[in-house]
């Protein structure tokens, strides 16, 4: 009872005010190094999310589909400064 | 007893990312955006897979929250390594109000361009930054 009300009323709110910082920041960025890293805190607590929702709806499933998410977010950051690498000199 | 607890530790861990956020959105520089949200985004997400840990109380859902913790443990600095320098090397401004730059002089001056070809370190809020490299490619 305690834990779905605070999941219910302070979790989620933070949570989902830190998604709309990151995508104001995505929005704003002057370079492209400042939108990946907004991209990044994206991706980091929409993993967040998920966890959260793991115990909301209590499944523990949820967890994996956490753990690929934060395999795939690093593995996209990788390739975005790969890609940044080769293209060097035009941010 | 256990749901007290378990509340706690999400909390702590969602305030840690509002932290990161804000950090994200108030600080002056990208390198200062970096360390903010990689070293709280890291402990709000480490919290949270914790406090999930908990309320599971499995042994299979907790190994697999501490593999999660850890990779995100090791890959955070990786990322935020690779595209901080990355951002150094293509020509990022620093903060004006920053004292040391121990990489200034290391790489140099032509770094940003691998070519030969004069070296343009980018006004980032410049619109002429597509004008100058035109330049500089013919």
């Amino acid at each position: 009872m305690i834990l779905q009300t605070t999941i219910n009323f302070i979790v989620f709110p933070l949570l989902s005010l830190t998604l709309v910082l990151g995508f104001i920041r995505l929005f704003l960025g002057p370079t492209l190094p400042d939108r990946i890293i907004a991209f990044e805190l994206i991706s980091i607590t929409a993993a967040g999310i998920i966890v959260v929702s793991a115990i909301t709806t209590d499944q523990a499933v949820l967890l994996d589909v956490a753990s690929a998410w934060a395999i795939i977010s690093f593995l996209s950051v990788i390739a975005f400064s790969y890609y940044i690498e080769k293209w060097r000199g035009r941010p | 007893m256990s749901e007290i607890l378990i509340s706690v530790l999400l909390v702590i861990g969602s305030f840690f990312m509002l932290v990161a956020g804000l950090g994200m959105l108030r600080m002056p520089d990208l390198f200062l955006r970096m360390s903010c949200s990689t070293k709280a985004a890291t402990i709000g997400v480490g919290t949270l897979m914790f406090a999930l840990a908990l309320y599971f109380e499995d042994l299979g859902v907790a190994t697999r929250a501490l593999a999660t913790i850890c990779f995100i443990f090791l890959t955070a600095p990786v990322g935020a390594h690779r595209i901080g320098r990355i951002a150094y090397l293509v020509g990022v401004r620093l903060w004006e109000g920053t004292i040391k730059d121990e990489l200034k002089g290391v790489y140099p001056t032509d770094a940003c361009l691998p070519f030969g070809q004069e070296c343009l370190i980018p006004d980032m809020d410049a619109t002429e930054v597509g004008v100058d490299i035109e330049k500089g490619a013919d």
